[in-house]
């Protein structure tokens, strides 16, 4: 069974970490993991750094622009992540744009995520109809699960569609935001976080953007399955490095 | 074959709407609007009025006798370097913002690069007394010192691009996360044929009165409404999508689109998209851009800012490779030399993106009865400095 599906039975609420391959130094991929993995995080998006990320803020755009300079290539990325599975077991899923992709080819890209072990992508520009209509096929061909995102204005006719379409979970984007805003979460949020969860939808849904500390985490996993931190998690990598990896999850999973 | 959109929002296989969830409503609403609203008599009345007595139209088709003697040949120039704002931008902004209107939106955002497009929002902001925000790479706000000005006296805030390469497409790339930021009551005014659909469309359709003229005053002036060519200047390509707009079906008229070479095609300092680019994804739309092996967008170079985009709009994409238009490049030093040209033998200062259409006149070779036309997109006052610069007046 797939990784994600696995991990979304265990009882219990998902702690998710994204960061940008490539940096704070060109080789710290492995490591990463494997420390995000010692630590308990249930889950990893790996992202897969562009030149243009527009649903991105100042701090992913930067740890992007870093991680090309240092040289991060998707040819790269997969030759890093070959002997992962010897060490790291828990889901992997490979975040990016679809640009780097389509120049890769699309098949020739899931056929290398399949042989590293990744279980699932994020490709928020990749729409939905695009999807279904030419890559379903290849995604399924592979194993891998294609997770799509909602936000606070997707309509519940579309929310409806995209969980159908799903495997897995549901990213569901906190606010009309792009990542690493940290103003925190209002009634807006709360009110918008309820009515999701009064859907019943049949995929659980996983809360990003926003969240940067404990009391974000707790706030929104009493609505949701998990919740990922990806701008908090590459700031505190820019200050500490892979040492402030413990010490950073502590301070999530504190109650 | 069709050279206009599809149903689906693609050229061929060029165009779609490859956009993040967070944008899908405000691109759906437009997607679900834009034809409606464009098609009520009242838009149509207002829109019309507006390009009339506010930008000056019909713009002139203008018989340039002596650049035709010259190269022997029959030139026309479309004078859009007579519109309002000094250049064929404001027939989209105008568009946009009575669209924006009557979709109830408040706050205006839009990119620019030179400033060009930047100020023809800004002006149509000033003229329906909405905010304007208008994002411009922090490069570029030093370099075009006047315009930004020209923005600030008209009442816009100008914000400054610091991502990526500080330019053109970094300004793009944050008014798109201002939309995304701003979902509800924010339209974004994308200033030419790219972004996803509707946008590439929208945009020529506003552009598409350019060609709409040109086959009334061609018809006054040698009784038939089709050139032998059309000729434009291609960025992102908005006006050459407004001159080519009603001779897409028309196969016995040429279109040709003139790219910019920068300093030469193979020197990596150019912006000519169909020799240098693949089929890839940029702002939102699968089109031919420039990038690298990997996938990432590379930066693009022309002496003129309004060709300095690493893409190209998809409309454009599909003639290239459907074979419907013919694309030549031009090297910076070739089309300062055709504007200096002009000057000299029309008393015209044309903007430096159409002197690179104007440039194509000593390679590219017509018939003595040929009438061509080329789309002069902007006049040359912004210019000045790099004029200046360049002939060290």
């Amino acid at each position: 069974m797939n990784r994600i599906k696995q991990i979304l039975k265990a009882n219990k609420k998902l702690l998710s970490i994204y960061f940008t391959a490539g940096y704070p130094k060109l080789d710290d991929t492995v490591e990463i993991l494997q420390q995000l993995e010692k630590n308990g995080i249930d889950l990893v998006e790996i992202g897969l750094p562009f030149s243009d990320p527009l649903a991105d803020g100042p701090t992913i755009q930067k740890s992007s622009e870093e991680a090309l300079k240092n040289g991060m290539t998707t040819n790269l990325l997969f030759e890093q992540l070959k002997d992962i599975r010897k060490t790291v077991s828990i889901p992997l899923i490979l975040m990016g744009y679809f640009n780097p992709v389509l120049q890769f080819g699309v098949e020739n890209f899931c056929k290398k995520c399949a042989e590293v072990g990744i279980d699932g992508l994020i490709l928020p520009d990749l729409p939905l109809a695009e999807f279904q209509e030419h890559y379903a096929e290849i995604f399924k061909k592979y194993g891998l699960l294609n997770i799509f995102l909602i936000t606070p204005q997707t309509s519940e006719e579309r929310i409806r569609q995209i969980d159908a379409a799903s495997e897995g979970f549901i990213y569901m984007v906190s606010s009309a935001s792009v990542t690493g805003s940290s103003s925190g979460f209002g009634t807006e949020q709360t009110t918008y976080f309820e009515r999701i969860a009064s859907l019943s939808l049949t995929n659980p849904q996983i809360v990003g953007f926003g969240i940067n500390n404990s009391e974000t985490f707790q706030l929104v996993t009493k609505y949701a399955k998990g919740a990922i931190i990806g701008s908090a998690f590459i700031k505190m990598l820019s200050e500490k490095g892979i040492a402030g990896i413990s010490a950073f999850v502590g301070s999530i999973r504190k109650v | 074959m069709n050279y206009n959109v599809n149903e689906k929002g693609y050229y061929g296989e060029f165009g779609g709407a490859y956009i993040p969830e967070m944008l899908y409503p405000n691109v759906e609403e437009l997607r679900q609007n834009y034809l409606k609203i464009m098609a009520e008599e009242s838009f149509q009345m207002e829109f019309r009025q507006l390009l009339k007595d506010y930008v000056g139209r019909p713009t002139p088709l203008y018989f340039a006798k002596r650049l035709s003697e010259k190269y022997n040949t029959k030139i026309y120039l479309k004078r859009e370097d007579l519109c309002h704002t000094g250049a064929h931008k404001v027939n989209n902004t105008i568009g946009q913002i009575l669209m924006a209107k009557r979709l109830g939106k408040t706050r205006i955002i839009a990119e620019t690069g030179a400033g060009q497009h930047g100020v023809a929002t800004a002006t149509v902001c000033a003229l329906m007394g909405l905010e304007c925000i208008v994002f411009m790479g922090e490069i570029d706000i030093k370099r075009q010192a006047p315009n930004v000005a020209r923005m600030k006296m008209l009442g816009a805030k100008v914000v400054p691009a610091t991502s990526g390469s500080k330019t053109l497409k970094d300004a793009t790339n944050e008014a798109i996360r201002d939309w995304i930021n701003n979902p509800v009551d924010t339209h974004y005014i994308i200033g030419s044929v790219v972004g996803p659909h509707p946008y590439p469309d929208m945009v020529a359709r506003f552009q598409s009165v350019i060609s709409e003229e040109i086959k009334t005053q061609l018809k006054e002036k040698e009784s038939r409404e089709n050139p032998d060519f059309v000729i434009a200047c291609v960025g992102g390509g908005s006006n050459a999508a407004g001159a080519f707009y009603h001779y897409l079906d028309k196969p016995e008229v040429g279109i040709i689109a003139v790219e910019a070479a920068g300093k030469g095609i193979d020197s990596g300092e150019s912006a000519a998209t169909s020799a240098l680019g693949k089929v890839g994804i940029i702002h939102g739309s699968k089109t031919l851009l420039m990038q690298t092996a990997d996938g990432q967008i590379t930066e693009p170079y022309s002496i003129s800012a309004g060709l300095d985009y690493p893409g190209v709009g998809p409309m454009h994409a599909n003639l290239f490779a459907s074979g419907r238009g013919e694309f030549i490049s031009i090297t910076d030093d070739e089309a300062m030399q055709a504007g200096l040209e002009l000057c000299k033998l029309e008393g015209i200062i044309p903007a430096i993106e159409s002197s690179h259409a104007l440039a194509i006149f000593e390679t590219r070779k017509f018939n003595q009865n040929d009438v061509v036309v080329v789309n002069l997109s902007g006049r040359g006052d912004k210019d000045l400095d790099t004029y200046i610069k360049y002939f060290n007046y």
